[in-house]
């Protein structure tokens, strides 16, 4: 450890270790990318990618994020936005979650999707993409529907949960489980060009309070479908809530949604 | 009775933002949503005067009523 913890000192570049560098000493010292980032951010030391988090990230939160397990149910339009901005935060341990494959139809709005992948599973997608961003990042993939039987076996040891869904009954298991495994979930839905997004704390009935007047089927999404646009603004506000969660900063959208309406760029906060 | 109407997102098209409007007292929320062609299926979170509310709640001179679709894709 002294060896390696001398190596990095002399390779750092005022306190930052080059990603060329972080590879070289894991190839050294016999650990893998994953082990050396711990290595690195435990020395005190930051790996390059992350400079510009250093401002609002110190290397600590750095390290807690690393250490930080996410499961992303959903893989779709909100969901690849969500796996992406998470993976390049430097969220270490990422689930993600989704039984299906690409459709040419997903090409309008799920960053994930391209011409070459359809027909391949979300969920692989997911694991290549996010390993040619951040090849630290360890990403489970599970080709499968979330659901009230095989729901906790998904969730297992995750510190947090971001709600990618498609669908209302599958959002109110999702919330259920969560909620007997203690674990906090960040919600968010879109249709056209409206979004909502909140945050569920163990204990809270937030989200069954939001679809208390459903009684089947698909909400608005079903008439005015998805655009481009609107997955990203919802998926980048559950980022940010995601990220306050593990690091127990900020105000989050707690027993509060935030509605959104880009047609009017209206913002809303509506008390819950 | 005034009744204070304010809708959101795309219950918004081809009707309104927000409008005070005359109704006979203890009119239901569900009478309002019909009157306003919102299909029943769609109507998602009801906020009376800032608090959860039903479709079947009443409402007195005076309410504000906020009105929010469903929205569940992703």
């Amino acid at each position: 450890m002294f060896l390696l913890q001398a190596f990095l000192k002399e390779k750092a570049v005022d306190g930052l270790i080059p990603w060329q560098q972080q590879q070289a000493a894991a190839e050294k010292f016999q650990l893998t990318v994953s082990e050396m980032e711990t290595v690195i951010l435990q020395a005190g030391l930051l790996p390059a990618r992350y400079q510009r988090n250093q401002q609002m990230i110190s290397t600590a939160q750095q390290l807690q994020l690393f250490q930080s397990k996410v499961a992303v149910v959903g893989c779709g339009g909100l969901g690849g936005y969500i796996l992406e901005e998470l993976a390049r935060l430097g969220v270490g341990q990422i689930v993600a979650i989704d039984p299906d494959v690409f459709e040419e139809h997903n090409l309008n709005r799920q960053l994930l999707s391209t011409i070459k992948l359809l027909g391949t599973a979300k969920t692989d997608a997911a694991v290549q993409r996010l390993a040619e961003i951040n090849p630290a990042v360890k990403v489970s993939p599970v080709k499968a529907s979330f659901g009230k039987e095989n729901g906790r076996d998904m969730l297992g040891e995750v510190d947090l949960v971001v709600d990618a869904v498609d669908n209302i009954p599958t959002r109110l298991d999702l919330v259920e489980i969560c909620r007997q495994m203690n674990i906090p979930l960040v919600h968010g839905a879109i249709a056209g060009w409206y979004g909502q997004v909140v945050t569920v704390y163990p204990g809270e009935d937030t989200l069954q309070k939001l679809y208390a007047n459903w009684s089947g089927g698909k909400g608005i999404e079903a008439k005015l479908g998805n655009p481009s646009f609107t997955p990203a603004v919802a998926a980048s506000l559950q980022v940010a809530e995601a990220c306050k969660v593990l690091l127990g900063q900020g105000q989050s959208l707690r027993k509060r949604m935030l509605s959104v309406n880009l047609l009017n760029m209206q913002f809303d906060e509506i008390p819950l | 009775m005034k009744v204070t109407v304010k809708l959101f997102a795309s219950f918004q098209a081809g009707r309104f933002n927000l409008e005070i409007r005359d109704y006979p007292d203890q009119t239901p929320i569900i009478s309002i949503v019909q009157e306003l062609n919102i299909p029943e299926g769609e109507v998602g979170i009801l906020l009376l005067n800032a608090v959860h509310a039903d479709l079947n709640q009443p409402l007195t001179d005076g309410d504000v009523l906020a009105i929010f679709p469903l929205v569940g894709g992703g």
